[in-house]
């Protein structure tokens, strides 16, 4: 498995020979070794030119952009260069099939629902008192199998979502005083935190779909190839549980992520560098976790999790085995 | 195709539909560092009928085909046998093929009798209705599954 790189430096970014170099404006050189670069993030302000996308293109590098304030702007996401033509026929009758499409997106709620309530879970045994939420989730949970359509499907996700969010003042111990100082809404600071960790899932998810022969844009629980590669934002849903919402609880409870890493004047909305390094650290360092994993008899990691995710797709696409989500087993 | 008829079919299958795995695995790049270093002076990889990818001919009579280990060696032979036969019926007096295996220091001369040729019509029939069938053949472990690029896609 390949490296990922972030940079965060204003500069150029350049190929050569057979390297892609990064230089700063103070004169810094970084070699990125090219064989081993999978993805390359780009946060800082960066020139570059047509030659290091082909370069790119032709190691099948993905580089995702992020604009100044941290969110995201789009990829790069070169030519696909596994396609499987039957593959992708399958996957478009799959979508067209109403039957199918509602059973593979009702299959990746449960998913996302159940690793939500593991969360809960988890700090309910921690001294949170959050089990009426846990109860109603559950509730809605058996709601999702009579769910006939896309919209329901949707509806009751939202409603899990909103009783989830609910409990994140009890979870979150910080001493950030959600309720109390009204004028500035710690909404923001929360919802600035998850909007740019559930972008980097997405790119996460996009990079490793497009080491399949998946196509991105054909997408079941979302509306496919509206914006975005619809299928990363299906099965970026299913990890924002376990590698997004723990990761975040676990920077605010340790201090980790503070009211300091935020711009104050832009009411929260906008995490500063240091913020935003802390935080990929962390979320680099979270999907290099492994565990094991029962049904292989190895060790995978969280980001191997989410190829995984795709191969099971690609099965039950081409009907092999019914689709069977990720659910947190440990 | 013949290769992967006998190393697995369902592997013959993924492949056959262009399902391929990214090859990062060490096994590949031992191949390439195999084939760019030895035999250098010698006609390589060429390319016929965009299926077989020979690894050298020595005046169209002799082809070679350098292997790194004889654990699928049954394969490896079928493969060459496949590729003298294919020749032979193009018009091209191939006298031999040779499974080199440059890590071992050893080599092994390979032939194509007469039932040779009828078995591999039979086997290019199979490999036409695997390739064929809608959903992959079912795994048939022989202990190779660990090690194959496939692995995860088969057993999750
Ligand atoms: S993992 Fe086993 S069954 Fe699957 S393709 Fe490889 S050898 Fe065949």
């Amino acid at each position: 498995m390949g490296e990922t790189f972030y940079i965060f430096q204003d500069g150029q970014l350049k190929r050569k020979d057979n390297n892609i170099v990064m230089s700063t404006l103070s004169g810094q050189k970084k070699n990125l070794k090219s064989e081993v670069t999978d993805e390359i993030y780009i946060f800082g302000e960066i020139e570059t030119n047509s030659k290091l996308l082909n370069f790119l293109s032709q190691q099948k590098t993905t580089m995702h952009i992020f604009n100044y304030y941290g969110f995201y702007s789009g990829s790069f996401y070169p030519r696909e260069s596994n396609v499987s033509g039957h593959l992708l026929v399958n996957q478009v009758k799959k979508y067209d099939n109403t039957e199918e499409r509602v059973r593979i997106a009702k299959e990746m709620l449960k998913s996302a629902a159940h690793n939500i309530y593991r969360n809960l879970r988890y700090y309910n045994g921690r001294g949170t008192d959050v089990e009426s939420a846990m109860k109603d989730i559950q509730r809605l949970i058996k709601r999702l199998d009579y769910c006939a359509s896309i919209h329901e499907l949707m509806g009751t996700e939202g409603n899990i979502r909103k009783i989830y969010y609910s409990t994140w003042n009890a979870i979150v111990k910080q001493d950030i005083r959600f309720e109390k100082r009204k004028k500035r809404p710690p909404d923001n600071l929360i919802n600035s935190l998850l909007s740019f960790v559930n972008s980097l899932i997405y790119t996460t998810v996009l990079s490793e779909i497009y080491k399949t022969q998946l196509n991105p844009t054909i997408s079941y629980l979302h509306e496919p190839g509206t914006k975005r590669f619809s299928l990363s934002l299906d099965i970026a849903e299913i990890f924002k549980p376990l590698i997004g919402e723990r990761m975040i609880f676990s920077l605010l409870n340790k201090n980790q992520i503070t009211e300091q890493d935020f711009e104050k004047e832009s009411n929260y909305l906008y995490l500063k560098e240091a913020g935003k390094k802390k935080i990929l650290i962390e979320y680099d360092q979270r999907l290099k976790r492994t565990l094991f994993h029962k049904g292989l008899g190895r060790e995978v990691s969280y980001r191997y999790l989410i190829r995984l995710e795709c191969y099971k797709l690609i099965k039950d696409i081409i009907d092999e085995k019914q689709y069977d989500g990720f659910k947190i087993w440990w | 195709m013949v290769y992967y008829y006998f190393v697995c079919q369902r592997k013959l299958w993924f492949f056959s539909r262009h399902y391929t795995m990214e090859d990062n695995s060490e096994l590949v790049s031992m191949g390439k560092l195999i084939d760019e270093t030895s035999y250098k002076r010698e006609k390589k990889n060429i390319l016929i009928d965009e299926e077989i990818n020979i690894d050298f001919l020595k005046d169209w009579k002799v082809i070679h085909e350098v292997k790194k280990s004889r654990k699928v060696n049954e394969a490896s032979k079928w493969q060459l046998k496949y590729y003298i036969w294919l020749l032979r019926n193009k018009g091209v007096e191939i006298e031999k093929g040779v499974l080199d295996y440059p890590l071992l220091r050893k080599r092994e001369d390979v032939f194509v009798s007469e039932k040779d040729g009828k078995d591999l019509n039979e086997i290019l029939d199979k490999i036409d209705e695997i390739r064929s069938l809608k959903i992959p053949p079912v795994i048939s472990t022989k202990g190779i599954c660990k090690k194959c690029a496939y692995y995860e896609l088969c057993y999750i």
